[in-house]
């Protein structure tokens, strides 16, 4: 019924899915990453009209599903004049999604600083950047350590979806090879094998890390 | 023709609210679905019993590494080959959202009735009430608003989540706006931008209502 032999031929195409997993993932983490801690000190330095702005987009990202965003980036787009690449989509979707979700989470650590802080920077002669990059930024990092791997882990997931869109990551080519042989069990075995290869470390990093930052039960 | 004459067509936009029935009722009877999974499941994982513990553990485990479209395929594409059983495609949806909801909803189950300090069952014991009492009286009322604002997140999440049905073939939402704009293709060029963004925008108007109720229940809860 198993046949091993299948297994151990077409685990090569499975590495290469689970790189273009990787290459999107890394890519569109970074970038959300880097949208995510833009908007939440926008919205914590309350800066009037660009915090409206944060609002809406966040709104509008964490109400929408990743698939609706690609299609509309990869199909939509180009009718505006904008031509981008499947692999470009896929960062920019997963950026657009992920964002909020790194803002929020960004957000939960630096709210988590009490006002007494900023008092004392303030009373101690401490300029306002100061005051960020000494006192509230290392404080808010180790907060906000779990929120990050959890959204992480949450947008490497979210990156199935893009072998709508053409991209030859893990499902695609598992959808492929269910299709050309009918390997059904040992496609979804190395389906699964490979999402367990990829995120179970992370998982359980995320789990150390938590202890690790967590200062008040150390 | 230009986009908008494409959505004030008489057949698109009635054609594209039948679409979005379909996803409503995939995501309708999941969400129901999950209720009664997750109240169990989160029951289980109270129990004392290690070994129904670590079941549960591994049910819910299971289910958060892997994605959700990995989930749609393993059902899909597995179960017609492991038991000859021919789920369609919307089966297969509504069984993993149901498998997926409950085993979250069962955390936050589990963290809601563990999150009742002891004292609520022995001050209750005290005042003469009967378990059923306590239970109906003194421990759901006060789990229910624990859990309540985190479920109608997840109930957005279940939403969210449904756009996948498309790529198991399921004719909902997505499906139906991408036969539009195959008809329309060279009378209206510019179909995709339009019918893509009125899809984005009616998941939105789907969702954001149901996200500004779960922060509301959160604030008007915090303190107690």
């Amino acid at each position: 019924m198993f046949d091993w032999s299948f297994v151990t031929r077409y685990a090569p195409f499975f590495v290469n899915g689970a790189l273009i997993t990787l290459y999107i993932s890394v890519l569109g983490i970074a970038l959300s990453i880097g949208v995510g801690f833009v908007c939440a000190l926008a919205e914590i330095t309350r800066i009037p009209v660009l915090r409206q702005i944060v609002r809406f987009y966040i709104e509008l990202s964490r109400n929408t599903p990743l698939l609706i965003q690609l299609y509309f980036l990869y199909f939509g787009f180009p009718k505006l004049g904008i031509v981008w690449s499947s692999e470009t989509c896929a960062i920019v979707g997963l950026g657009f999604l992920g964002g909020s979700y790194m803002s929020e989470a960004f957000r939960g650590g630096l709210q988590t600083v009490p006002a007494s802080q900023y008092e004392a920077a303030y009373v101690l002669g401490l300029s306002k950047w100061q005051t960020l990059r000494r006192l509230v930024l290392p404080q808010a990092f180790g907060l906000c350590v779990p929120a990050l791997v959890a959204n992480v882990i949450f947008l490497i997931k979210e990156s199935s979806v893009v072998s709508a869109i053409a991209l030859a990551d893990v499902m695609y080519v598992t959808r492929d090879l269910i299709g050309m042989y009918y390997s059904t069990y040992e496609s979804l075995f190395l389906l699964i094998v490979t999402y367990l290869v990829i995120l179970l470390p992370i998982s359980l990093f995320g789990l150390w890390l938590e202890r690790r930052f967590d200062y008040e039960r150390r | 023709m230009s986009g908008v004459e494409l959505l004030l067509q008489p057949s698109v936009l009635p054609r594209l609210l039948s679409g979005l029935w379909v996803t409503v009722w995939i995501a309708v009877v999941s969400v129901a679905g999950s209720i009664p999974v997750g109240l169990v499941t989160g029951w289980l994982m109270t129990r004392r019993n290690a070994f129904v513990r670590f079941l549960m553990r591994l049910y819910l485990d299971f289910i958060r590494i892997m994605p959700q479209l990995a989930l749609l395929f393993i059902a899909f594409y597995g179960l017609a080959r492991l038991w000859n059983w021919n789920l369609d495609a919307t089966g297969a949806c509504v069984l993993v959202f149901i498998l997926w909801g409950g085993a979250e909803l069962g955390d936050l189950v589990r963290a809601a009735l563990q999150s009742i300090p002891a004292s609520q069952y022995d001050s209750a014991y005290v005042l003469g009430l009967s378990t059923w009492q306590t239970y109906t009286r003194i421990i759901i009322p006060l789990a229910l608003r624990r859990m309540l604002p985190a479920s109608v997140n997840l109930a957005t999440r279940i939403v969210k989540t449904t756009s996948l049905a498309v790529l198991l073939g399921v004719v909902e939402v997505v499906k139906v706006g991408q036969q539009i704009i195959d008809v329309y293709r060279f009378r209206c060029p510019d179909g995709a931008l339009w019918i893509y963004g009125a899809i984005f925008l009616m998941y939105f108007f789907i969702c954001w209502p149901l996200s500004l109720l779960a922060r509301h229940l959160e604030r008007k809860w915090s303190h107690d």
